[in-house]
């Protein structure tokens, strides 16, 4: 017995820990490693090489056969201090606005994610498995369908978002030509004190978009909380509450105790991945509000389309990637300290 | 045949629906189902509002107004957009088949060859493991959109004169828009399946081992067919990916109309919400929404269940 043991472990380190096995790993990762070299690693380099150079459309055209000049560190001090040639084009700006967009998507995803969650789990609920069941579908919809949809839905013209409210309206006695609001283009902003600028600094009011944008992705973003929570929620000992009851514990209490304990560590890094999709969510900003009214709404994600797609200053696309590399390194970095720091909560 | 019997949790469950002594009463049951009701009509109002524009007419450009079935309903938009969705030369099925020769062909390529170094980082020791691994972690946290540029110009590069295509541009095909997607899928495929592999219990392995199975019998005969549900799952989300992907498909196929995908059609129709019939978008919208929508709607509760951590970068 103790020597099949013993010889299992032998050949098991035989698998996992010698010279052998490391020429092994290396055949199984060459194919995956020979292509990610030239189509991601390479290319990625080149990047860093062309973010230092004022590489435009002209040298692209290869009979011309002209070379990028070498311009230092010049497209980085640009972008960051925006001294870019494209209007409403504003560093800081946007740099605040993705941050405010993540957070404030991510904090109304989860409220509501774990309050549905909880609706659903109450005892003895009518109909549950088909609400389950319903409320998944804003999951299984491709994010570039809801965008263009929920653009179209904010139109100020026919948009239903409008007919809607005009119908409710209508309700209250109120005339149907009030409602055409102009959701994804006003410029002036419905609330002042939200994100307030300051003196000299970047126009950071939210305009009318942002909430629109909201709101859509407030519809996309909800049910996947729901769903990780709702999966916590089932892994509660039922023994616990009861526990709690009798000891006297009052029905806050127990919630605060037992059902938040058993959530937080679910919902946190949950919290923390949805933070990165929506940081870099392209699809919402892009085809609703196209980044306006003036560039309000842009994100780095969208400008970085921009300036490759449209603006196509290839050198200063090149050092806005590698800047949002560091910016995104900086949000893992604090988001796995984060994780690690909650880890000692979990239960 | 003997009745199919009930496990014990679940036999407690079942009547625990009628026995429990905590049953929300009449009126609370009543103010749950409103809330539950609400909730599902923000839910369905987008889908039943796209579901009905999708039913005017192509004579009417903008809806009368807010009705599930509009007048004169008719299915003709949905006729007009498999004939010629845009005013760009090209059909629906032509559409969706370089749509799908994209998202088949990158997500197959990058679970193939991702499997066998995800197994790779997951079971096996070598020199330069933790570097690699950060590597891939670095690449991964980028998004798709901050690659675009060094792969437009590094694609834009390779120009060769064919015999039988001619002029031959890799920027400009599907083929080097399949390239510039796999450099992002890859390392999630990696990542994804390393993931999964991870959570595989090495007894198996192990017993193998004590029968002197190789390290590629371990794989070939042990580990792949426990994987094939996160294969699946890998090959589908990057699929749902390369279905919608829309940075290079834009950015790179500009003039190329006969390789235009459907991201792209609809982008098409956005462009001028005041030229395109809102049916028409409409109709093309849901063909375009549905046999993924179908498709995740049946995986989506192994996806849910922690089979797949990382989401596809977009």
């Amino acid at each position: 017995m103790a020597d099949a043991m013993v010889s299992k472990r032998t050949l098991m380190s035989r698998l996992v820990g010698s010279g052998r096995s490391s020429r092994i790993a290396y055949l199984y990762l060459v194919p995956a490693f020979l292509v990610m070299s030239i189509i991601t690693i390479y290319p990625l380099a080149f990047q860093v090489w062309m973010s230092f150079t004022d590489m435009q459309l002209v040298h692209l055209n290869l009979r011309l056969g002209l070379t990028p000049d070498f311009v230092g560190l010049k497209n980085y001090v640009d972008v960051i201090a925006s001294q870019l040639a494209i209007p409403n084009y504003n560093f800081v700006r946007i740099v605040i606005y993705n941050l405010w967009w993540a957070i404030t998507n991510v904090a109304i995803h989860l409220v509501l994610g774990v309050g549905i969650a909880l609706l659903l789990n109450v005892k003895g609920l009518r109909f549950r498995k088909f609400y389950r069941a319903m409320f998944i579908l804003p999951v299984v919809i491709p994010p570039i369908i809801v965008a263009t949809v929920w653009a179209n839905m904010f139109d100020a013209q026919n948009g239903a978002i409008n007919l809607l409210i005009a119908g409710l309206g209508r309700f209250l006695g109120m005339s149907p030509e009030v409602f055409h609001i102009d959701w994804l283009r006003q410029v002036q902003s419905p609330i002042d004190w939200l994100l307030p600028s300051w003196d000299g600094g970047p126009n950071l009011s939210l305009p009318l978009a942002f909430y629109a944008m909201l709101a859509t992705n407030t519809w996309l973003g909800w049910p996947l909380n729901s769903v990780v929570a709702t999966g916590a929620l089932q892994s509660i000992p039922h023994e616990l509450y009861e526990a709690a009851e009798i000891d006297g514990a009052t029905s806050r209490q127990r919630f605060r105790h037992i059902t938040l304990a058993y959530l937080r560590p679910a919902m946190i890094p949950y919290a923390i991945y949805g933070f990165v999709i929506t940081f870099n969510l392209f699809f919402l900003s892009f085809f609703m509000s196209g980044g306006g009214p003036a560039g309000r709404t842009e994100l780095l994600v969208t400008q970085a389309y921009r300036l490759a797609n449209e603006q196509r200053v290839y050198g200063v696309a090149a050092a806005f990637a590698v800047i949002m590399f560091f910016i995104l390194l900086a949000i893992t970095l604090v988001a796995n300290r984060l994780t690690k720091a909650t880890q000692s909560y979990s239960l | 045949m003997t009745a199919p019997t009930l496990s014990g949790p679940k036999l407690r469950s079942r009547f625990a629906l009628w026995s429990r002594r905590d049953q929300p009463g009449l009126i609370r049951q009543f103010g749950l189902q409103i809330l539950c009701l609400l909730v599902l009509f923000t839910v369905l109002f987008p889908i039943v509002w796209v579901v009905s524009l999708s039913l005017d007419p192509l004579n009417r450009s903008r809806p009368l107004g807010l009705n599930i079935i509009p007048p004169g309903a008719t299915l003709e938009a949905y006729a007009q957009v498999l004939r010629q969705p845009t005013n760009n030369p090209i059909t629906f099925l032509e559409l969706t088949f370089n749509s799908l020769k994209i998202a088949l062909g990158t997500s197959l390529i990058s679970v193939g060859i991702g499997v066998s170094a995800a197994y790779a980082f997951s079971r096996l020791n070598f020199r330069g493991r933790q570097v690699l691994m950060i590597a891939i972690l670095g690449v991964l946290m980028l998004p798709a959109v901050a690659t675009l540029v060094p792969l437009f110009v590094l694609l834009n590069s390779v120009r060769v004169d064919l015999p039988i295509v001619g002029d031959f541009n890799l920027r400009q095909s599907l083929l080097g828009v399949g390239l510039a997607i796999v450099s992002g899928l890859l390392p999630f495929a990696i990542w994804n399946l390393k993931g999964y592999l991870d959570t595989i219990p090495r007894d198996l392995e192990e017993a193998a081992a004590v029968d002197g199975a190789s390290v590629n019998q371990t794989f070939l005969q042990i580990i792949l067919p426990l994987a094939v549900p996160a294969l699946a799952v890998t090959a589908f989300l990057g699929f749902i990916a390369g279905w919608t992907e829309f940075y290079f498909t834009s950015t790179f196929l500009s003039g190329n109309v006969k390789d235009h995908t459907l991201a792209l059609a609809l982008n098409a129709m956005v462009g001028q919400f005041s030229s395109t019939p809102w049916s028409l978008f409409s109709a093309f919208a849901i063909l375009f929404a549905v046999p993924p929508a179908i498709v995740y709607f049946i995986v989506q509760r192994w996806i849910t269940s922690g089979l797949a951590i990382g989401g596809v970068k977009g």
